[in-house]
């Protein structure tokens, strides 16, 4: 038997980079694809972020390189603020560091766990160390870091280190070398970065690929994102674990400040009701409460009306820029936008916003392309699992002239570009490749998903249904020999002069046909504003007006006409 | 000289399209509405009339210029190949007449043989005239087998010397001369394989009787056959059908006329005629619960719909019965009486319920 004592010198501490060095397909990296994608993408949304917040319109520099078989170098280079010296070395190399897990901003990156993930799994894969270049303004040397994780510990080790001259004002550069395999397709990063060039117009990009192919996304806006408020969690969205942690850690000396300063919307007057309703001195020092109390407290926020969080905090693409990114990347006829208001699920503000471009270049016969964003990110993975698929599923498009069998995407030209815009997205999983099934976002998708849809529904009939009927009319040319022939056997007429005579009746009526298609799309109109209020309502009662058909019975054929 | 009589009908029609096209009109052919919002159930008469709503077709009109062109189209194969020559053809002839592709298009003129079908009856409806005076018929189906000796051009055919298969009714039934009749009424039934069983059992030898089937839904030869031999001859009819909703419709028809052909109901209805079997009674009387067959969805609709016609909606009894199959969820088919052993339809339950006149009407 193994005592106890023995069994504990085997028990210590897991440190987050060990954790991650056996589990990281949880981190995205499960296959050499997928692993470059993510590192490449980690890097990119680092950049995008950075210079956001420096205000500076991004040119991001991505490259990469084929090594060997299946190790390659990714390189990438911006022009944000850089990182100031005593910062690299943990920015980089330690994991679940970083300026955004305490903050509730809408920025892409969460949990500061990405880029130094990717260093880890460059490491792990090839033993080479990260190399970091940055430059952090115009009479400041730039930093050359040489860095490994050092698992057990998860803190930096400098391999090397020197300064020099580097020749731009500002900025930082990441090297990488990995395992990985390059691949082209949907979930590339050919994909990735065409679709990070759809959604955030202001940037530049210039990519190379391991093909030694040249791409580069232009910047077509010089209009920088809005700058999103950072702001205080809503009493709403947290759980009781991060309530008792805020209360031992705060620097507010009494509950009612506590609840005033740590929390966005709680005023004196809100203090007095929810410690009235838990039956507690707001007086109190928030650390000396009892795990008891923080139980009573948190239940009597949640039970205290109060108003929902401000919502200056999100920072949506709008619905000028959303068209521009599609219009530079994808040549179509149609393009259109809908950037929603800012709602709330959980205490968190979010807001969603759809676009799309049909016809052109696109596939036809294909299931409509689904672009899906979080906080500007593509989602390039787990498709299915994703609370946006799940919408678009749930949609009906047909009253908007595309096919779709029930339950799945619809067919048809479309590129289909779904953001949610948020302070904290909902991921299934730390990967962040699908958002989860909440029914308040699930909803607001689906209401600007219809509102594209009526958009492309009314494009579709005056052009695509137009050019079809406009066809049909061209059928009567075809038409009038026939009837001209089949009359003149039956009457002994001459069939020129019919034919000719109907002509001119054709001629003559022509805009009387037109009007009468416009009539039809009026029709058309209504059908679909009726269709969408069914849908609306989730219960479609069958119309028991209509006769149902008469099914064949053996051979009663006749009925079967009769009762057309 | 119907022949020219028809020719000249088909003509008529024709010219008057195109004194509208040479007038520059649109144009249009006018005739009644066939559909059930223009039918009439004349309860003096007891037989369905088109109403007087008319409807119109024009051909500059996207719903309308192909029906338009298949009417015409039509009117002109049957002028030119038909009519003058003397020949007969079937609905199927009509429709491969008229099929062929419109030049520099990829349409049909006609897609399958129910448009085909559809633009005859406008022409019937148009022109007054019969499909049959229009030299065109439906295929023949259907079976006779009685005591009855009649003149076919020029043969002489006995009813009661068919062999297994009894004669086999064509499917124009007008000409035909009745010249002896010594049966005493008409058994109707709905299914070729209840005929075989009567046949073989020579039940129209031992109930003095005519016995006679078509599959399923009674063609307008049959109709007009049974009208004559009701008409001429004073043979009460009876019916026979599955115990389902469409048993009962295919009875009605042949009583009242149909919503289709609610413009030849003159020539083709037979007031007089009685529903034998099977009812719901004969299910509780015989025992055929076991045979029931489960209705689905559409028999109930189809339920609730006939139930709704006028010429059911006042009938008590048959209101009885419907009521009775949704109650039971279920239908029965005649040859469920074989359970009972093999000429039990024959030798008991016909002979039974004629003697005791037990009959819906």
């Amino acid at each position: 038997m193994i005592k106890a004592e023995e069994l504990a010198l085997k028990q210590r501490e897991i440190s987050v980079s060990e954790f991650f060095t056996k589990n990281r397909h949880l981190l995205g990296f499960d296959s050499p694809a997928k692993a470059i994608l993510m590192a490449v993408k980690e890097c990119v949304d680092n950049s995008l972020d950075a210079t956001e917040e420096m205000r500076v319109l991004p040119d991001i520099y991505v490259e990469v390189k084929q090594l060997s078989e299946n190790r390659l170098k990714i390189i990438i280079e911006d022009n944000g603020p850089g990182i100031v010296k005593e910062q690299i070395p943990r920015v980089f190399a330690k994991l679940l560091y970083g300026s955004k897990f305490h903050s509730l901003s809408q920025k892409r990156g969460q949990q500061g766990i990405g880029v130094s993930a990717a260093v880890l799994y460059s490491q792990l894969t090839t033993g080479k160390p990260a190399v970091i270049t940055s430059k952090i303004g115009l009479k400041q040397k730039a930093h050359h870091y040489w860095l490994h994780i050092d698992t057990v510990k998860n803190e930096p080790e400098i391999v090397k280190e020197e300064s020099f001259d580097w020749g731009k004002d500002h900025g930082t550069k990441v090297e990488l070398e990995l395992e990985g395999k390059y691949q082209k397709g949907k979930q590339s990063v050919d994909e990735y970065l065409k679709q990070v060039a759809i959604v955030n117009p202001h940037a530049k990009i210039i990519y190379i690929n391991p093909l030694n192919e040249k791409v580069e996304y232009h910047r077509v806006t010089n209009e920088m994102p809005a700058e999103a408020q950072e702001i205080k969690p809503h009493p709403y969205g947290i759980e009781l674990g991060i309530l008792i942690k805020m209360l031992k850690s705060t620097e507010s000396r009494t509950l009612s400040s506590f609840l005033q300063n740590d929390f966005s919307r709680i005023s004196t007057v809100t203090v007095k009701e929810i410690c009235n309703k838990a039956n507690l001195d707001i007086k109190l020092k928030p650390e000396e409460l009892t795990l008891q109390q923080s139980e009573i407290l948190y239940k009597s926020i949640q039970n205290t009306k109060i108003i929902a969080p401000p919502t200056n905090c999100i920072s949506p693409i709008g619905e000028e820029l959303l068209i521009k990114g599609l219009k530079k990347e994808i040549n179509a006829d149609f393009y259109t936008a809908v950037s929603r208001s800012p709602v709330v699920y959980r205490g968190r503000p979010f807001a969603i916003e759809v676009s799309c471009a049909y016809g052109g270049d696109l596939n036809k016969e294909t299931q409509v392309r689904l672009m899906r964003f979080a906080n500007r990110v593509p989602l390039l993975y787990q498709q299915g699992a994703c609370a946006i698929t799940e919408a678009v599923q749930d949609t009906n498009w047909r009253p908007y002239g595309l096919q779709q069998s029930t339950g799945s995407l619809p067919y048809g030209p479309l590129v289909l570009v779904v953001h949610m815009a948020s302070v904290w997205v909902p991921f299934t999983s730390e990967s962040k490749d699908a958002i989860a099934h909440y029914e308040e976002i699930i909803k607001e998708i689906k209401l600007g998903l219809q509102e594209c849809g009526r958009r492309l529904g009314i494009f579709i009939r005056k052009n695509v249904k137009a050019k079809e009927q406009k066809e049909k009319i061209d059928l009567f040319t075809k038409y009038i020999p026939e009837l001209a022939n089949s009359l003149s056997s039956l009457t002994g007429e001459k069939p020129k002069i019919l034919e000719e005579e109907l002509t001119k009746i054709l001629n003559k009526n022509l805009k009387d046909l037109l009007r009468s298609i416009d009539n039809a799309e009026i029709k058309e109109e209504i059908k679909e504003e009726m269709a969408e209020k069914q849908d609306n309502k989730k219960e479609k009662k069958k119309s028991e007006v209509s006769e149902p058909k008469v099914p064949i019975k053996k051979s009663k054929k006749e009925i079967q006409t009769k009762l057309r | 000289m119907a022949e020219n009589k028809s020719k000249k009908v088909l003509e008529e029609f024709g010219d008057k399209i195109v004194s509208q096209i040479k007038k520059g009109k649109n144009p249009e052919i006018e005739m009644t509405l066939r559909n059930l919002s223009n039918i009439i159930y004349d309860t003096k008469q007891k037989i369905l009339k088109l109403g007087n709503k008319i409807q119109s077709r024009s051909f500059f009109n996207l719903a309308h210029s192909k029906k338009f062109l298949q009417t015409v189209e039509v009117a002109s194969v049957i002028k030119k190949e038909l009519l003058g020559s003397g020949k007969h053809s079937s609905l199927r002839d009509v429709f491969y007449m008229v099929k062929r592709t419109i030049p520099g298009t990829n349409i049909n003129l006609v897609e399958d043989q129910t448009e085909s079908d559809k633009a005859l009856e406008d022409l019937e409806v148009i022109t007054d005239f019969s499909r049959e005076q229009l030299h065109v018929a439906a295929n023949k189906m259907g079976s006779v087998a009685g005591k009855v000796i009649i003149e076919d051009k020029g043969d002489t055919i006995d009813w009661s010397k068919m062999g297994s298969g009894g004669w086999s009714i064509p499917s124009i039934t007008d000409e035909l001369k009745f010249k002896k009749v010594s049966a005493k009424y008409v058994l109707y039934m709905e299914k070729a394989a209840v005929f075989e069983r009567l046949n073989e059992d020579k039940f129209w030898d031992k109930n003095n009787c005519i016995i006679i089937s078509s599959q399923g839904q009674t063609t307008r030869g049959i109709r007009r056959m049974l009208q004559r031999l009701y008409e001429e001859h004073n043979l009460p009819i009876y019916v026979l059908c599955d115990g389902d909703i469409y048993g009962a419709y295919i009875y009605s028809v042949i009583k009242y006329g149909s919503i289709a052909l609610a413009h030849a109901s003159g020539r083709l209805t037979i007031p007089g005629v009685k529903y034998v079997g099977i009812t719901m009674d004969d299910v509780i009387k015989y025992d055929l619960k076991k045979h029931f067959i489960k209705l689905d969805e559409k028999d109930y609709a189809r339920i609730k719909q006939v139930s709704e016609y006028a010429w059911f909606k006042n009938n008590k009894d048959w209101l009885r019965q419907f009521k009775m199959m949704k109650e039971f969820g279920a239908k029965v088919e005649i040859q469920s009486l074989t359970s009972k052993g093999i000429s039990f339809i024959s030798e008991k339950y016909l002979p039974e319920k004629i003697k005791n006149k037990e009959f819906l009407d």
